[in-house]
């Protein structure tokens, strides 16, 4: 299963709309719930991101028996230093996304948490992609 | 335990296969064939969403008849607390309480009493972290059948407390034994209550073992016989006896946000209205909630007075409950009257799985790229012609084994 999303990059109310389109379809293809939601917070965050760090992009999501691959890429800003962004709380946020309720720092810890494997290659003024898996059998 | 259950009966007679309860139902559980709309009953909530929006009335909420309580030697009567919403110019909720004993109820006990019990062992559960927050309520039975249907991850955070209308069935028993003396199967303990789902709780319990309420009668057919029994209640002989117990907090609860101002917390979310209660849930499961105790949800819009068994507009009921409250004072039962350890529900709920595509994932798959596929082939026009809710219904009605055409296709000759 193959399911590729565009985020708009100027729409803050349609924020969240691909994952949660992920998260239906996945519900209803017998993944565990604990899988699932997962998956779904993970994505959410990365989607988020594109949209305030980036204007937008694409989320492409293969899912099989073994496990569930979301790659979501940009051709936005680029992240100049990967290892502080990864830190907790860092963000270049500013004050009129805060108060949105965005900028505390916690996407990128997030998605590291919640997926099996974790990778983010990103380049100055080229783009970033993510890419998560999660395992279909959790320990 | 994962029986299905029916709370609506369908008139065949007089469904004439129109779309509107499909379109309506936040479950996707009903198709219309042979012109005749048909419910899945696995997938059903109880809401009475298909109840409320059928044009011709060909559908009916599940309850009890009123004669019913003429079976039981001893008749204890549970009014909820919708039911006092339903009267004009009602000062004292003693009123409805003894026209109660005087339509033939030997006692009264009111569902609002036990809801102050529920709120102060809530409000402990709490402040001592012993359930997982947030609590999500147990009361709307509409809400308890969503989530372990749609979302599973939630099923730790509902109320490991009873609801209060079972609460008050097991108080209200065990007085009715000790003052009568007689066997269980003589005392009636009937419930009047605003919802099908209410009904169809005590008939399938969910998360207990067994219902402690025998018949359930509904607001919407005791509410014509009240007007006259009211005008001639004499209340003289019920003040200053343990007849209307339950104060401000307890009443509250018959509408939205009245749970949950109980609970005496800034962090408590109420929401009602079934479509505005499955976003809340979603964005729950999705952890975009922080720092909340407590979140009260009802599927109804207005809360329980917006059941489908009750008469009054569910928002003039909402200032009629408001102004009763007034005069009440805030809480009139306390915890310690009752054994805590029988405030505990007995059973789990367990995730039903209905919208599996099928029970093995790569299967599960390939029916959904399969669905996709057919889906790219239909209009997506969404008419419901065809007797599913959408088009993406359809193909999925397909790929589950389903037959249909694609009105919309046929006439187009596509
Ligand atoms: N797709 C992206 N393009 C450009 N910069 C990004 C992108 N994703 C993350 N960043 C940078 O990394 C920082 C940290 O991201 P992270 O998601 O952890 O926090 P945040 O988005 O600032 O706040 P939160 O996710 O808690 O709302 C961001 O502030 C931003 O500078
Ligand atoms: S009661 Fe609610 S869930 Fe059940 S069929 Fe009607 S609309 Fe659907
Ligand atoms: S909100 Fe109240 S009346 Fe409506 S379904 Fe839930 S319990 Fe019943
Ligand atoms: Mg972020």
């Amino acid at each position: 299963m193959i399911l590729k999303f565009d985020i708009p990059g100027d729409d803050f109310t349609r924020a969240g709309e691909a994952s949660s389109a992920i998260k239906n379809k996945l519900k209803q293809t017998g993944f565990s719930p604990e899988v699932v939601r997962k998956v779904s917070i993970a994505v959410y965050e990365a989607e988020i991101n594109s949209i305030i760090h980036a204007n937008g992009g694409t989320i492409t999501l293969t899912a099989d028996e073994e496990a569930i691959v979301a790659v979501i890429a940009d051709t936005g800003k680029g992240i100049p230093d990967i290892e502080a962004a990864m830190r907790e709380g860092f963000t270049t946020a500013c004050d009129n996304i805060r108060k949105l309720g965005f900028g505390a720092g916690m996407g990128l810890p997030n998605m590291r948490k919640y997926t099996d494997e974790f990778d983010i290659q990103s380049k100055v003024g080229k783009g970033t992609t993510v890419t998560m898996k999660i395992y279909n059998k959790q320990e | 335990m994962n029986k299905p259950i029916q709370c609506v009966v369908l008139d065949e007679d007089i469904c004439n296969g129109c779309i509107h309860c499909i379109k309506c139902c936040p479950t996707e559980a009903i198709r219309v064939k042979n012109q005749k709309a048909v419910i899945t009953p696995e997938r059903c909530i109880t809401c009475g969403e298909c109840i409320r929006v059928c044009p011709s009335h060909a559908k009916k909420a599940l309850r009890d008849p009123l004669e019913i309580i003429d079976g039981f030697k001893y008749k204890v009567a549970l009014p909820h607390p919708a039911l006092y919403a339903q009267f004009n110019n009602l000062e004292d909720k003693t009123t409805v309480l003894r026209a109660l004993l005087d339509y033939g109820f030997d006692e009264v006990f009111e569902v609002a009493a036990a809801s102050e019990t529920v709120t102060e062992m809530t409000r402990r559960l709490i402040s001592e972290k012993k359930a997982v927050l947030p609590i999500i309520s147990s009361t709307c039975p509409a809400v308890i059948r969503l989530i372990r249907l749609r979302f599973p991850n939630l099923i730790k955070n509902i109320s490991p407390l009873y609801a209060p209308r079972e609460v008050a069935a097991s108080t209200a028993l065990l007085a009715a034994m000790n003052k009568t003396l007689m066997p269980r199967e003589d005392i009636g303990i009937i419930l009047i209550a605003p919802c099908p789902g209410q009904v169809a709780s005590v008939r399938v319990p969910l998360g207990f073992e067994k219902s402690g309420i025998d018949a359930v009668i509904a607001i919407s057919d005791i509410f014509p016989k009240m007007p006259e029994l009211m005008k001639n209640a004499d209340i003289t002989e019920a003040i200053g006896t343990q007849f209307s117990i339950a104060g401000r907090v307890g009443a509250s609860w018959g509408s939205t946000g009245g749970e949950a101002k109980g609970i005496l917390s800034d962090n408590c979310l109420s929401a009602d209205g079934i479509e505005n209660v499955i976003k809340v849930l979603s964005d729950l499961e999705d952890e975009r909630f922080q720092n909340l105790d407590f979140i009260e949800l009802t599927a109804c819009p207005g809360g329980c007075v917006g059941g489908m068994l009750t008469v009054e507009n569910p928002y003039i009921a909402r200032v009629k409950l408001a102004k009763l409250r007034k005069y009440l004072p805030v809480s009139g039962t306390r915890l310690d009257d009752i054994e805590i350890n029988t405030l505990f529900r007995d059973g789990e709920i367990e995730y039903l799985p209905a919208f599996n595509l099928s029970d093995n994932i790569s299967e599960s798959i390939r029916l959904m790229d399969e669905l996709d596929e057919i889906l790219k082939t239909l209009p997506n026009l969404d008419c419901g012609c065809c007797g599913s809710p959408t088009c993406r219904a359809f193909a999925e009605d397909i790929v589950r084994g389903g037959e249909g055409k694609c009105i919309y296709s046929l006439i187009k000759g596509t």
